[in-house]
């Protein structure tokens, strides 16, 4: 069941040419080494494996990669340019919000998508936005700040 | 470092060490290994330096102990070695701290290469809260020496007194303005075989009002590589022609094979198969070509599976299979002669598992007959030593890499996932990478293990505790000494025999169940007495340590104007416990809300006060507070494996559930700097206070006693 696709990767046309039941997250990490991008759970549970499609933050493990055909995917290795952090990914590191970091790509991929839709969250909101991505070394109250500090830089977060 | 350190290094000290056979006794063909000795196209491939670590810089392999503990380089970057893991507890941060701080350098001149078998000391596994108090002790004597080293080298070139010379900024101070001498001058040419010299053992490492690294929020080494995706991880791990493995599983536990048709998948030219005794497994070019592989054959598979206990019957399972026991032998608290009123109450603890973020992964390599696993354990060694077995060949033909990985808990201890990678390997003369999935990481890892408590006690006409007795069937023996003073306490730990599943360490492993029992028995006692929870336990106290944590817990939450003894119910309970384990102390109080009509109660608040010695990093202290609690409250509240016939019934995050945002209560935290102590491990303890505290403010809510982990009432479920 070979199928070539076309799509926007962080930027850039990608053509790929591959079996279309394969999950965007495989085919991300084994055909195009964008291992930024984490399997954690499979069924969508753990939100590790979070990319941006079209600007919404989509779990890659459950998307099908046939799904993508025209549309604009982008994937933690994008953020950064030039060296040059995103804003919110200087706020994870300004908060110290990682223990291992393996949930972090995910995690500042659903900020970025959350803060596009609210630029200022309150705490609740927050809250209710990242609830679908688990940490499990439990750095919730770092990582909270960390959202609150990349929508609002200049303000110290207590 | 002694023999008992040593050892203590290398099993977690409450014994409770996972301890089996091997996973797979290979048949492996002598055929296979001489075409991996003559497949050329391995051993002709470049190998890169290695992908998670980078490779010493300016290395010349100086062969003497300081050299294998660090390496200065004439470009002046210092490479400090150690056979420790970074699993998200902040270990690369503070043993890189520990190092700047002896030699004198700023945090971002040394890089760490940990947990490479092929170089470094043997600092032993990462497990027991043990990297504190030896690791750090470890690197910051071998840095001491070469910053000592440095001073005497500088003060007989330019003949000075080394006492009178500091280092700051890697450079010499105190030779005057025309004189300039650092660790770059060191390792010159000239004065580079100095360094060949054996660690002083009496060198004295910088006291803590020297410290100026050491004792500081030092942010996390690496940061900028994990927010950006570029860290690789175990399961990132990427070499040249790859292939992706996967292990077919038994149907159950214990499940043995009796037959497979792997013609269909043979027949296949991308996939390569193994069966191999009680091993089958397949690698391909994609994970989804393997496991299609694995799937087509799983359905020709038959399997005879032996009855198996299910999680329904577990705590009496765990009674009448309990073996001889460890300690002394119970007696009867109340026979005491001076009880007046006794108590006898039993708990039961669930299995629960620590589901890392990354289920266990491992690339495997043969090159040369040579094998090199790069993969995410707590313990290199052992696993070099499990490979090595499994193959045959001598330890020294193995090199086992472990990047920073994604959390570990104590559930890394085993090697299966690099032994899997090495057999699918070996098989297709190709480097594999298996990576388990969610579902084999909750059914084929290791789990907490369950436990029953007795706990009897007595106390005297005037509420004193006269007697004590403290029975642990199957969960663990740490924590299982109380830590109040009272007469002749007893104590016993009854392993079962044959215990339903593989069980190992886990973050503060049993201390978290005796401790909970313990906490909640006493909490009762505190009821009979008809006294102050906090009064009652401050009686009892003479450890000075563990007082200041309650006192300070207490305070911060303030205790005194929150308790009172509730004779009906209420809408808000508080509750408390303390303990200690591994030489630290933590106590805990808990707000929480009562909603009678919805039958479910909520956690709204945590003061947690925590003492570990000396604070090497308040930030990563906190942060390790803070998560420990957190994480402390899914064991608490919902997380249970249950089992039946041999298969896990909740092997998935959809229906296991760990804590998330929104179960994130109001936390503070207090940080009792003790800089007059040693250092310990704080990764573990601030997690055995959470449970006990909430369980006794729903009594005080509702007078509903809970004796189970997680909390189990038919009246109120945890929201």
């Amino acid at each position: 069941m070979n199928a070539t696709l076309q799509f926007t990767l962080n930027g850039k046309s990608q053509r790929i040419s591959t079996d279309s039941r394969r999950t965007l997250l495989e085919v991300l990490r084994e055909d195009l080494h964008l291992t930024g991008t984490k399997y954690g759970c499979g069924e969508g549970q753990c939100h590790a494996c979070t990319v941006l499609i079209d600007g919404n933050a989509v779990r890659s493990c459950l998307t099908e990669v046939s799904e993508i055909e025209g549309r604009k995917v982008e994937t933690i290795e994008s953020l950064a340019v030039e060296g040059k952090l995103h804003p919110v990914q200087e706020a994870f590191v300004k908060e110290g919000a990682m223990q291992c970091g393996y949930c972090v790509p995910g995690l500042v991929l659903t900020t970025v998508a959350l803060l596009k839709r609210n630029a200022s969250p309150s705490r609740d909101q927050i809250v209710e936005a990242l609830n679908g991505n688990l940490c499990r070394c439990c750095g919730y109250v770092n990582l909270i700040k960390a959202v609150q500090r990349a929508s609002n830089p200049t303000k110290e977060i207590p | 470092m002694n023999t008992r350190e040593q050892a203590l290094e290398f099993d977690e000290p409450e014994r409770y060490e996972l301890r089996e056979g091997p996973y797979y006794r290979f048949q492996v063909s002598r055929r296979e290994f001489v075409q991996v000795l003559g497949a050329g196209i391995l051993i002709s491939v470049a190998v890169p330096a290695v992908f998670a670590q980078r490779a010493p810089r300016g290395g010349d392999g100086r062969p003497a102990k300081l050299a294998q503990r660090l390496h200065i380089g004439a470009d002046g970057v210092i490479t400090v070695f150690t056979s420790k893991v970074e699993v998200g507890q902040g270990s690369r941060t503070q043993l890189t701290q520990a190092a700047a701080e002896e030699l004198g350098v700023p945090v971002e001149r040394i890089q760490l290469i940990m947990a490479d078998t092929s170089v470094g000391p043997d600092d032993g596994g990462t497990a027991g809260s043990r990297t504190t108090p030896s690791s750090v002790p470890a690197i910051r004597k071998g840095c001491a020496a070469a910053r000592q080293l440095l001073l005497e080298t500088a003060a007989a070139t330019f003949n000075a007194d080394a006492k009178t010379l500091s280092v700051r900024d890697g450079k010499v101070e105190g030779l005057g303005a025309d004189h300039q001498f650092s660790y770059k001058d060191l390792a010159s040419e000239k004065h580079a075989k100095s360094l060949q010299q054996e660690v002083n053992s009496s060198v004295n490492v910088k006291e803590v009002k020297e410290w100026r690294i050491l004792g500081t929020p030092v942010p996390r080494v690496g940061a900028k590589e994990i927010v950006t995706g570029a860290h690789r991880y175990p399961s990132d791990i990427q070499r040249p022609g790859m292939l992706y493995g996967k292990v077919l599983r038994p149907v159950s536990y214990g499940a043995q094979l009796e037959e497979i048709d792997l013609a269909s998948a043979k027949s296949s030219e991308e996939v390569t198969v193994v069966r191999d005794g009680d091993f089958v497994g397949f690698a391909a070019p994609t994970s989804f070509a393997a496991e299609r592989a694995r799937a087509d054959a799983s359905k020709t598979a038959k399997w005879k599976a032996p009855p198996h206990p299910s999680s329904d019957e577990l705590y009496s399972y765990l009674r009448t299979h309990a073996s001889e026991g460890r300690g002394r032998k119970a007696k009867v608290a109340a026979e005491s002669k001076d009880a007046n009123r006794s108590l006898r109450k039993t708990y039961n603890i669930a299995y629960i598992q620590h589901a890392p973020m990354e289920p266990r992964a491992a690339v495997a390599e043969w090159a040369d007959g040579k094998l090199t696993v790069w993969t995410g354990t707590q313990q290199p060694a052992r696993v070099r030593q499990d490979l090595a077995t499994a193959f045959k060949v001598t330890p020294d033909r193995v090199r086992v890499i472990v990047p920073d990985t994604g959390g570990g808990f104590g559930g890394k201890h085993s090697g299966e996932v690099a032994v899997e990678a090495a057999r699918l390997a070996l098989a297709a003369r190709n480097p594999v990478s298996v990576r388990w999935s969610r579902e084999d990481e909750f059914t084929w890892a290791y789990f907490r293990p369950a436990g029953v408590i007795d706990l009897a006690g007595s106390l005297d006409e005037k509420g004193v505790l006269v007697a004590w007795e403290h029975v642990n069937f199957n969960s663990g023996n740490s924590a299982i000494a109380t830590p109040y003073s009272l007469p002749d306490p007893v104590t016993e730990f009854k392993p079962c025999d044959s215990p339903p599943l593989r069980a190992g360490s886990y973050r503060a492993l049993a201390s978290t169940a005796n401790n909970f029992a313990r906490e909640s028995f006493m909490d009762e006692l505190a009821a009979l007495a008809d006294v102050d929870p906090l009064e009652f336990r401050l009686r009892h106290l003479q450890n000075d340590r563990l007082r200041a944590v309650l006192v300070a817990a207490a305070e911060s939450f303030d205790w005194k104007a929150a308790w009172k003894k509730n004779s009906s119910r209420q809408k808000i309970g508080v509750g408390l416990a303390c303990g200690t384990e591994k030489g630290s102390y933590v106590a805990t109080c808990a707000r929480i809300e009562v909603d009678e009509r919805a039958g479910t109660f909520k956690l709204l608040q945590v003061c947690e006060a925590f003492e570990c010695g000396a604070i090497q990093n308040p930030a990563n202290l906190k942060a390790q507070v803070e998560g420990a609690i957190i994480m402390g409250l899914g064991g608490a509240l919902r997380e249970e494996m249950r089992f039946k016939d041999g298969k896990m019934l909740n092997p998935k995050f959809s229906q296991y559930h760990v804590p998330r945002f929104k179960d994130v209560p109001e936390i503070k935290t207090t940080l009792v700097n003790r800089t007059d102590l040693p250092s310990v491990g704080a990764g573990e303890t601030p997690i055995i206070g959470i449970a006990p505290a909430i369980a006794n403010a729903l009594f005080n809510a509702a007078q509903v006693r809970i004796r189970s982990l997680p909390i189990r009432n038919t009246e109120f479920r945890a929201v």
